[in-house]
């Protein structure tokens, strides 16, 4: 792709245009517009950060099925295997894979969501 | 038909006032697309009030719906008060004659409902190490409440919930295995059942209103009302999209398990096992992650057109963030 601008660029231009108009706004179409400023947020760590995100889940995905694959491919057959009862909490290697992938797609998702487990915050 | 709520509150204030009373103030605050929630005052010959109205405003079938009737949630206020709940005071339920639909009149309380000032604000520090077992105590009152008879509540349990999130998730036709795994372990950890109680089905920071000097003002949005398990309502306050940013503080992001489990114990609530509040914890966050999806689902498929909803759908990443932590750890 063209680097001039590149893709995340654009979204983030965008993005704080939309910051930028915020104050302007009356009280619902200001809350809707952050909630649109976030969404581009999301879109420029996915354009990112997600191809490596996808390629460790595709990893992760392929070790506990024992096959390679694409990663819908891979994800169904892991639903369909969880689903059936023949992989479970138990199974090794399943939950460290599964939380690989949570970790990486809440940082695309919300990154600053404090999940279960977290210590508190240092400055709180 | 529109209903001109100002009007309407004029004419309540003469019947709750008497005559001559008017009305002083009024304004919406908040509510969905089919509730709304009014701030309204009137001045009487008998003095000010200051008073909520809580009105649907779109319509409603109780035998279909998740959630309870106006009339109900107020009956229910009503009776858990006389049991020594910590409520809001009901004033009226309207009638035909108000001409105000489904609707009913509270008196207005004081006090701080939002859940990251809770959390966070130092303006809570003081009283906020005792939060946790206030909520534990304001539970026994409300489970120990038989309902008034008559309403229309519907008996909920382990199984029926997952049941429930299941069929709701499977037709979503989202694949998340993370949303699977949780659901076969929650199959497997069903707790035993015990009699059912009375339950809020709401229960958690952001429905509960709050004194910086006293703790728990009174327990809100009683819409989800039900029977059930009362491990739910404690697991619920303790699923972690309530807690605002400190997971490490189990009970609405304010206080431990501990302190909860300790409150309703010592309030004379029937002993309850960390591990089965956990089962209800750890069905929270799926439920809540279902719930997540079937927001997004309703902006795929056109019903609502808000920026809002597709981006709540990329919140269920944060309960699958929290479910692969749960599941390690166990009930």
């Amino acid at each position: 792709m063209i680097t001039h601008p590149r893709t995340e660029e654009l979204v983030e231009s965008v993005r704080l245009w939309i910051d930028e108009i915020r104050p302007t706004l009356d009280p619902r179409n200001a809350f809707l517009a952050r909630v649109a400023a976030n969404a581009l947020a999301t879109v420029a760590r996915e354009i990112t950060e997600g191809p490596a995100a996808e390629a460790a889940a595709v990893a992760g995905m392929a070790g506990v099925l024992g096959h390679e694959g694409g990663y819908a491919e891979l994800n169904a057959e892991l639903c369909a295997r969880i689903r059936s009862g023949e992989l479970t909490a138990e199974t090794p290697g399943l939950l460290a894979a599964l939380t690989t992938m949570a970790r990486d797609q809440i940082a695309i998702d919300q990154p600053s969501y404090r999940p279960e487990g977290t210590a508190p915050p240092a400055h709180p | 038909m529109e209903v001109d709520v100002r009007a309407g509150l004029e004419k309540l204030a003469e019947r709750l006032g008497g005559q001559g009373a008017k009305v002083t103030e009024a304004g919406r605050l908040s509510g969905g697309a089919s509730m709304e929630t009014w701030a309204f005052a009137i001045e009487a010959p008998t003095g000010l009030e200051r008073l909520i109205l809580r009105r649907r405003s779109a319509p409603f079938d109780e035998e279909t719906a998740r959630s309870v009737s106006l009339a109900t949630e107020a009956a229910l206020i009503q009776a858990t008060a006389a049991n020594g709940a910590r409520v809001p005071t009901v004033r009226h339920v309207c009638d035909a004659a108000d001409g105000l639909g489904e609707a009913y009149v509270m008196v207005r309380a004081d006090g701080e409902t939002l859940g990251k000032k809770i959390v966070s604000d130092p303006r809570f520090d003081a009283v906020r190490p005792q939060l946790a077992r206030q909520c534990g105590e304001s539970l026994v009152a409300i489970h120990r409440t038989v309902p008034p008879p008559g309403l229309k509540l519907k008996a909920v349990d382990g199984v029926a919930e997952l049941d429930r999130y299941e069929e709701v998730y499977r037709a979503t036709g989202a694949e998340r295995p993370i949303l699977e795994l949780a659901f076969q372990y929650l199959r497997k950890h069903v707790p035993a059942p015990v009699e059912p109680t009375l339950l809020h089905g709401d229960f958690r920071n952001g429905n509960i209103m709050f004194d910086a000097e006293k703790g728990v003002v009174a327990v809100l949005d009683w819409e989800l009302a039900h029977i059930g398990d009362p491990a739910e309502d404690m697991g619920w306050i303790c699923t972690n999209s309530w807690r605002f940013g400190r997971p490490d503080r189990a009970v609405g992001g304010f206080g431990d398990y501990a302190d909860l489990l300790a409150g309703y114990a010592d309030a004379g609530g029937r002993a309850i096992e960390l591990s089965r509040v956990r089962f209800w914890q750890m069905l929270g966050s799926l439920r809540w992650g279902v719930m997540c999806l079937t927001m997004y689902l309703s902006w795929r498929d056109g019903i609502t057109k808000s920026v809002e909803r597709p981006m709540i759908g990329r919140r269920v990443s944060e309960t699958e963030a929290d479910l692969v932590v749960l599941l390690e750890e166990g009930l």
